[in-house]
């Protein structure tokens, strides 16, 4: 086919800037029956001055027709597409059933945040003044409701063979480790509508979601799991959308009054590092559970915010904005991070809702080559150990309760930033109690806001309080709704890995 | 070093198609294959072209259709009816 050709089209009556220009515009009003100020109660106490609402555009001019009519199509191929794995039997063509771990920790992790992020959006697609906020809001409230929906009925059929997924939102709101993206997502919450998408829109979906969905989909599309990538790129092409807005409501804010430059900094600052603490986890699925991996968390860490994040705020620098604070504390973990975390999930694993294991020799060799300057030296002959142990019949578990962050929640593993060998510790007094912190990046946070942060709900210290069922591990699994010996431990001689090992048996055999 | 702008798309039919369009259309761009997906990555400025898309495609595409094959994006995004365009305001 050549230029030539000639293509028939429908002429439109309107122009897409001109349908945008009256949704958006047409639909706002100045009240008279209340103040404009009792009716936006939340628009100006963060100290964000706006002058002109209208000088807000969603860049890609989105109209509510053609909104239902591409979301509706995304429904249906994906929907195909679920119906498709589960009448071939997909959840058994992936690469191997540890791969499955990755996905209940998305599902208790990461879906009831999507669920939480409706409800942000829509909260504060209602405060704002101005109507090109609210729509582009209310589009991603209903994005992410479909974003929740589309992943429990994806990943629900994961659970007719695997287990783990039987209750993810009671999960979220009682086990240790989902306390970490809990407490993230709705300290963001209950601030204002400007920090609020400063934290979600910006720090988290433009800069570092990312890091999240884009290698792990492209994992799953490695590891044979079609349906979490089509539900994965399906959310994600509403996830372009949605950074696009993250990075215009920041443009507006700065470009709205220079004092507003100060106040958006410190957000930058202290969402960047909630947010690359919470993805700790993400790193550690990345390094750890995938069994086929596309790349290292490092290596993602350099694509995704030193080279995409760099010419970014190299773009904002006009404004006064610089790199967030303690970026450079982030790059210098970057070779250490998962395998903190993956160890410290191997001490806990009898207190987890999925299954952990000692990486195998091959797998060992690939983080050995990745971490080059870290893992033979540091963290392999911890592994090493650990088999050893384990072979000889005395796996060890961590049976002491970890102290954790009192603002990223996550127990006090990480180490610091100069020195791999030694666990960073920081604390504050605030009205005479001493509070402690994971970083600096954490302690900056609190110290801004103790009032804020001293009501924190520290899984360990409920337990220590007799508020999670019961003072023995068996009585605090069951207030978590973790079943002792199929949804915890290790995935050598798990359940899962014997409904695995039937299954393949008999593949091989039928192939003969 | 330059900032890059960059846009990932779905390794579908539709995707390759606005893949072909795009690397046609800007010569600094540089594509990266990834499992289920396609990063282009260009210095500070990117055009995806409605009407190089529908040469490709063969058929009339509306350039909002672009929502069901991207995957991510960086850069400041401007759209109208022919031309969407990632850049770098410097």
């Amino acid at each position: 086919m050549n230029a030539e050709t000639k293509i028939e089209r429908k002429a439109k009556k309107l122009g897409l800037k001109e349908r945008y220009g009256h949704l958006t515009r047409g639909l706002g009003w100045e009240t008279t029956y209340q103040p404009m100020d009792k009716v936006f109660p939340f628009a100006s106490y963060e100290g964000i001055k706006i002058h002109d609402w209208d000088a807000f555009e969603d860049p890609f001019r989105l109209t509510m027709d053609a909104y239902w009519k591409y979301q509706a199509e995304k429904e249906r191929k994906l929907y195909a597409v679920i119906d498709s794995f589960a009448q071939n039997n997909g959840q058994m063509k992936i690469t191997d059933a540890r791969y499955v771990n990755a996905l209940k920790i998305f599902l208790t992790g990461v879906s009831p945040l999507e669920y939480l992020a409706h409800r942000g959006y829509a909260h504060v697609g209602r405060h704002f003044v101005g109507a090109g906020p609210r729509v582009a809001c209310q589009m991603q409230a209903i994005d992410e409701l479909r974003h929740a929906q589309t992943q429990m009925h994806t990943i629900s059929h994961y659970n007719k063979f695997f287990d783990g997924l039987q209750d993810p939102r009671h999960m979220f709101d009682r086990v240790w480790y989902l306390s970490v993206p809990k407490s993230f997502f709705e300290d963001a919450m209950t601030a204002g509508p400007f920090e609020f998408l400063t934290a979600i829109s910006f720090s988290f979906e433009y800069v570092l979601t990312n890091l999240l969905f884009v290698p792990f989909m492209s994992g799953a599309a490695y590891n044979g799991d079609m349906a979490t990538v089509t539900f994965g790129f399906s959310a994600q092409s509403d996830e372009s959308r949605h950074m696009t807005l993250g990075l215009e409501i920041i443009k507006f804010m700065l470009e709205q009054d220079p004092e507003n430059v100060p106040i958006v900094q410190r957000w930058i600052d202290k969402w960047f590092w909630r947010g690359y603490r919470l993805l700790s986890i993400v790193a550690m699925m990345m390094d750890y559970m995938l069994p086929k991996r596309v790349m290292s968390w490092a290596e993602a860490w350099g694509i995704y915010f030193e080279e995409a994040g760099g010419a970014l705020f190299e773009d904002l620098a006009r404004y006064g904005i610089t790199t967030p604070k303690y970026a450079d504390v982030a790059s210098k973990e970057k070779d250490r991070l998962t395998h903190e975390v993956w160890s410290t999930f191997y001490n806990y694993t009898h207190a987890a809702a999925f299954h952990t294991w000692i990486p195998n020799d091959d797998e060992l060799d690939w983080l050995s080559e990745k971490y080059p300057e870290t893992f033979d030296q540091l963290y392999r002959p911890r592994f090493e150990h650990w088999r050893a142990l384990q072979e000889k019949g005395e796996r060890f578990y961590n049976n002491s309760l970890p102290q954790l962050c009192n603002v990223c929640q996550i127990p006090m593993v990480f180490t610091e930033p100069d020195d791999p060998t030694k666990l960073c510790l920081r604390n504050s007094e605030y009205e005479g109690d001493k509070y402690h912190f994971c970083s600096d990046g954490c302690k900056d946070i609190f110290d801004y806001e103790p009032k804020k942060y001293i009501q924190s709900w520290l899984p360990v210290h409920q337990i220590y309080q007799g508020n999670c069922g019961g003072s023995t591990m068996p009585e605090v699994l069951d207030w978590y709704g973790i079943k002792n010996g199929s949804d915890n431990l290790d995935y050598e001689g798990s359940p899962d890995q014997a409904v695995w090992n039937e299954w393949t048996k008999s593949a091989h055999k039928a192939v003969g | 070093m330059a900032g890059n702008v960059s846009i990932t798309l779905q390794n579908t039919d539709e995707g390759r198609a606005i893949i072909e369009a795009i690397s046609s259309d800007n010569e600094a761009a540089t594509v990266n294959v990834y499992p289920s997906m396609t990063k282009i990555d260009c210095p500070n400025r990117l055009v995806v072209r409605r009407e190089s898309i529908e040469i490709n495609m063969g058929r009339a595409f509306d350039l909002q259709e672009l929502q069901l094959s991207l995957v991510s994006l960086a850069g400041n995004v401007d759209e109208d009816d022919d031309e969407f365009v990632l850049a770098w305001n410097r």
